[in-house]
C-alpha cells in the first residue's frame, strides 16, 4: 500500500453536506472487477452532462482544480454504501486527503486501507480551509500526518486527531492482513475455544 | 460482573485479540459475499497466495446486478460487465470452496434475505458482508457490520475484522403502532429524528413495546436502515419470535445443539442497569405513515405534511435542501399527497420479504394500478417468490397490473437494467433516495410496501389509511 507522510497540494472545495457514495461513484461503475481506472468517473453525475461532456462549473473540471490532491467537504462525507470504489475513485483521480467535519464510518475506514487520509476538523476550521480552497491554485494546503497538522496557505496551523494504529499503518504503508496474520495463533486458539463454547456456529 | 449491553455481550464473546490501544481482532462467524464488492478481494488472495480461512462460514450469492426478468436464464439478458462480475463470483466460489447459491438456484436472492432464510444468521453471531445493509441481520441479535472490499479480503484471509468497540445507543419505541403504520415508518421516523449521522460511532439497539410487537420481517426492516442513520450496526435482542423463526431452518442447529444454543441465546439482552452513551425515545402512537421528500433518508415526513422550504433549516442543510428540492422537482408548501408518481417499486432487502408482499397485496387486492404507471414487484429471494405464488399474492399483483419479477436487488440501486429514466418519479420500498440512486436523474420517494401499493392505485403519494 502507498505510504502517507506529508502532502502539499491544491484543495478542491465541495461545500455540500451528506455527500454520499452514489455521488462519489455511481453504481454503473461498480461493475469493474479491478480497483484502478475509476478516477475519470469520480463524481460522475456532477461532473459530466448526459452527453458525457464536462460540466464546466463543477469544481474538478475547473482548470485550477484539475490537479487537486485534497478535497474539503461538508459533514457526513461518504455516507451510504460500503463500496470501496468510492476511495478507489478518489485515489485514482489523485486525491490523497479529504478534510471534513465528519464521515460515515465505513467510508472512513475504507480510506485508510487505500492510502487516503480522511481528516476530521471542527466545522469552523473546515470553513477556514474551505475559504482557502476557494482561492484555487494559489493556495496550497499542507498536511503533515506525523505531526498531525494542517497548514493553511496563510500559515495558520490546525491540529487533528487520528487513531494511532491507523496512523502507523498509513505512514508505513502496512498491509492489515499481513499484520493480522502475525496473530494467527490467537485466532486459532479463539477458534478452538469458540468451537467448544458454541459448536453450532 | 458489571452490567452489559447486548452489544457488549456479543462483542466480548468474539474478541480474538486485543492490543493495548484497544484495537481488537473480532472473530467473524458468518461472512456473506456478493458479486459487486468481492472480485477484487478474491483477486487479492490469489495475488498473495492466501486462502479462505473458514470456507464453511462463508456464503456467496449474486444479487446486485442479476436481471430480474423472467428470461434471465438466457445469459444475453445481462450486460457484458454484469456477466463478468457474476461469472467471477461463480469461479471464486468454486475455487475457494465456499457455500454458493447461483442465479439458477431457487434459494438465490438478496444476500440479506438469503442469510436469515437459510438459517445462516443466528442470534449472538458476528456477521459481515461487503454491503452496508448487513445491519439487517441485527434483527436476530447478531452483530452485523457492513465492510469495504479490503475488509472482505481481510475476513476471507483471517476470519477476523480489525475493530474498536463502538458506543452504545438505545432507540426505544414505546407503546403500540396505529393502523397503517409499519416497521418501515418506525425506522424512517427514527432517522428523521436523529439525522443520517446521528448514529455515527454507535451500535444501536432498538427496543420497546413497538419493536417487540414486530415480526422478524419487520425487525429486519428496522435494522436494515440503521446504516441510513449512520450507525455501525443495529440490534434487537432475540426472543421467542426470533427462536421460532430460526428453528428448523436448513443451517440452524438441531437437537442437543439447538438446546445448547437456546440456552446461550436467552442470555442475550441488555442488562437493566447497562450504560448507554445515547438514548432516543419515540412514542409508537406518534408515528405516522411516512414518505421521504428529499435526497437523504433523513428528509422524511408524515404523508399528511407538506414539502418543507430550505428556509425551514439551518447550517449546511439549507443549501442541501434547496439542492434536493430542485433535484426532486418539488416546491415548498405543496402537499406530499399531491405528488404524482410514474413508477412503483416494491422489493429490496428493506421490504422484499413475504410479509411485505402480503401487506402490499392486501391493499391491491381486487384493485388496479392507475393507467400509465409502471409498477413492479421484485421478491427478495426465489423462496419468497415461490411462497408468494403459493399464497396467491403473485396473482393479486399481476391482476393489479404489476410486473412479477425474479429475485434480486433490481431497482433498489439500478445496477441491472431496472432503472428510472431522468425525471421519472418512483414510490419505492427500498432504503436510499440519493440523487441518481435508481437511475440518473431519477426521483425516489421511500415508503412502506402498503404506502407504495396505495400510490400505485391513485397515481400519487397517498395516505394508505384512507384505503383501509
Ligand atoms: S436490495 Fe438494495 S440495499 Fe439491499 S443489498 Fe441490494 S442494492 Fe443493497
Amino acid at each position: 500500500m502507498d505510504t502517507f507522510d506529508k502532502l502539499s497540494g491544491i484543495a478542491a472545495p465541495l461545500p455540500l453536506i451528506n455527500i454520499d457514495t452514489d455521488m462519489i461513484i455511481p453504481k454503473q461503475f461498480l461493475k469493474t472487477i479491478k480497483r484502478s481506472g475509476l478516477g475519470v468517473n469520480l463524481f460522475d453525475e456532477m461532473r459530466y452532462d448526459d452527453d458525457r461532456n464536462e460540466i464546466p462549473t463543477f469544481v474538478l473540471n475547473k482548470p485550477q482544480y484539475r490537479e487537486s490532491e485534497i478535497l474539503v467537504a461538508g459533514e457526513n462525507f461518504g455516507c451510504g454504501s460500503s463500496r470501496e470504489h468510492a476511495p478507489w475513485a478518489i485515489k485514482d483521480f489523485g486525491i490523497r486527503c479529504v478534510i471534513a467535519p465528519s464521515y460515515a464510518d465505513i467510508f472512513y475506514n475504507n480510506c485508510f486501507k487505500n492510502g487516503i487520509l480522511p481528516v476530521v476538523l471542527p466545522q469552523d476550521q473546515v470553513d477556514v480551509l474551505m475559504k482557502d480552497a476557494e482561492k484555487g491554485s494559489n493556495a496550497r494546503i499542507e498536511i503533515d500526518l506525523e505531526a498531525q497538522t494542517i497548514t493553511a496557505s496563510d500559515g495558520e496551523v490546525f491540529n487533528f486527531e487520528v487513531d494511532a494504529f491507523k496512523k502507523h499503518c498509513l505512514m508505513n504503508g502496512l498491509d492489515d492482513i499481513g499484520l493480522t496474520m502475525e496473530k494467527v495463533d490467537s485466532i486459532t486458539s479463539f477458534e478452538n475455544q469458540a468451537s467448544t463454547a458454541r459448536p453450532w456456529v | 460482573m458489571s452490567p452489559k449491553t447486548l452489544y457488549d455481550k456479543i462483542w466480548d464473546a468474539h474478541v480474538a485479540d486485543e492490543a493495548e490501544d484497544g484495537t481488537c481482532l473480532l472473530y467473524i462467524d458468518r461472512h456473506l459475499v456478493h458479486e459487486v464488492t468481492s472480485p477484487q478481494a478474491f483477486e487479492g488472495l490469489r495475488m498473495t497466495g492466501r486462502t479462505v480461512r473458514a470456507p464453511d462460514k462463508t456464503i456467496a450469492v449474486p444479487d446486485h446486478n442479476v436481471p430480474t426478468t423472467l428470461d434471465r436464464a438466457n445469459a444475453a439478458t445481462m450486460t457484458e460487465d454484469s456477466r463478468v462480475q457474476v461469472e467471477a463470483l461463480d469461479t471464486n466460489a468454486k475455487e475457494f470452496g465456499i457455500h454458493y447459491y447461483p442465479v439458477s438456484d431457487v434459494r438465490q436472492g438478496i444476500v440479506h434475505i438469503v442469510g436469515p432464510e437459510q438459517g445462516w444468521t443466528l442470534p449472538g453471531m458476528t456477521v459481515v458482508c461487503g454491503d452496508s445493509h448487513t445491519a439487517t441481520h441485527g434483527a436476530f441479535g447478531a452483530l452485523a457490520h457492513g465492510i469495504g472490499t479490503s475488509e472482505v479480503e481481510h475476513v476471507l484471509a483471517t476470519q477476523t475484522l480489525i475493530q474498536r468497540r463502538a458506543k452504545n445507543m438505545k432507540v426505544e419505541v414505546t407503546g403500540k403502532l396505529r393502523p397503517g403504520v409499519t416497521a418501515k415508518d418506525i425506522t424512517m421516523s427514527v432517522i428523521g429524528k436523529t439525522g443520517t449521522a446521528g448514529g455515527t460511532g454507535y451500535v444501536i439497539e432498538y427496543c420497546g413495546e413497538a419493536i417487540r410487537d414486530l415480526s422478524m420481517e419487520g425487525r429486519m426492516t428496522v435494522c436494515n436502515m440503521a446504516i441510513e442513520g449512520g450507525a455501525r450496526a443495529g440490534l434487537i435482542a432475540p426472543d421467542e419470535k426470533t427462536f421460532a423463526y430460526c428453528n428448523g431452518r436448513p443451517h440452524a442447529p438441531k437437537g442437543a445443539q439447538w438446546e445448547a444454543a437456546l440456552t446461550w441465546w436467552k442470555t442475550l439482552y441488555s442488562d437493566d442497569d447497562a450504560h448507554w452513551d445515547k438514548v432516543v425515545t419515540l412514542k409508537g402512537e406518534d408515528i405516522a405513515p411516512s414518505v421521504t421528500w428529499g435526497t437523504s433518508p433523513e428528509d422524511v415526513l408524515p404523508i399528511t405534511a407538506t414539502v418543507p422550504a430550505a428556509s425551514d433549516f439551518t447550517g449546511g442543510k439549507v443549501d442541501a435542501v434547496q439542492r434536493s428540492l430542485d433535484y426532486m422537482g418539488l416546491t415548498a408548501g405543496m402537499a406530499l399527497s399531491d405528488i404524482k408518481i410514474d413508477t412503483v417499486f416494491i422489493g429490496s432487502c428493506t421490504n422484499g420479504r413475504i410479509e411485505d408482499l402480503r401487506a402490499a397485496a392486501a391493499i391491491l387486492k381486487g384493485k388496479k394500478k392507475k393507467d400509465g404507471i409502471r409498477a413492479m414487484v421484485v421478491p427478495g429471494s426465489g423462496l419468497v417468490r415461490a411462497q408468494a405464488e403459493e399464497e396467491g399474492l403473485a396473482q393479486i399483483f399481476i391482476d393489479a397490473g404489476f410486473e412479477w419479477r425474479m429475485a434480486g436487488c433490481s431497482m433498489c440501486l439500478a445496477m441491472n437494467p431496472d432503472q428510472l429514466a431522468p425525471g421519472e418519479r418512483c414510490a419505492a420500498t427500498s432504503n436510499r433516495n440519493f440523487e441518481g440512486r435508481q437511475g440518473r436523474g431519477g426521483r425516489t420517494h421511500l415508503m412502506s410496501p402498503q404506502m407504495a401499493a396505495a400510490a400505485a392505485i391513485t397515481g400519487h403519494l397517498t395516505d394508505v389509511r384512507e384505503m383501509m
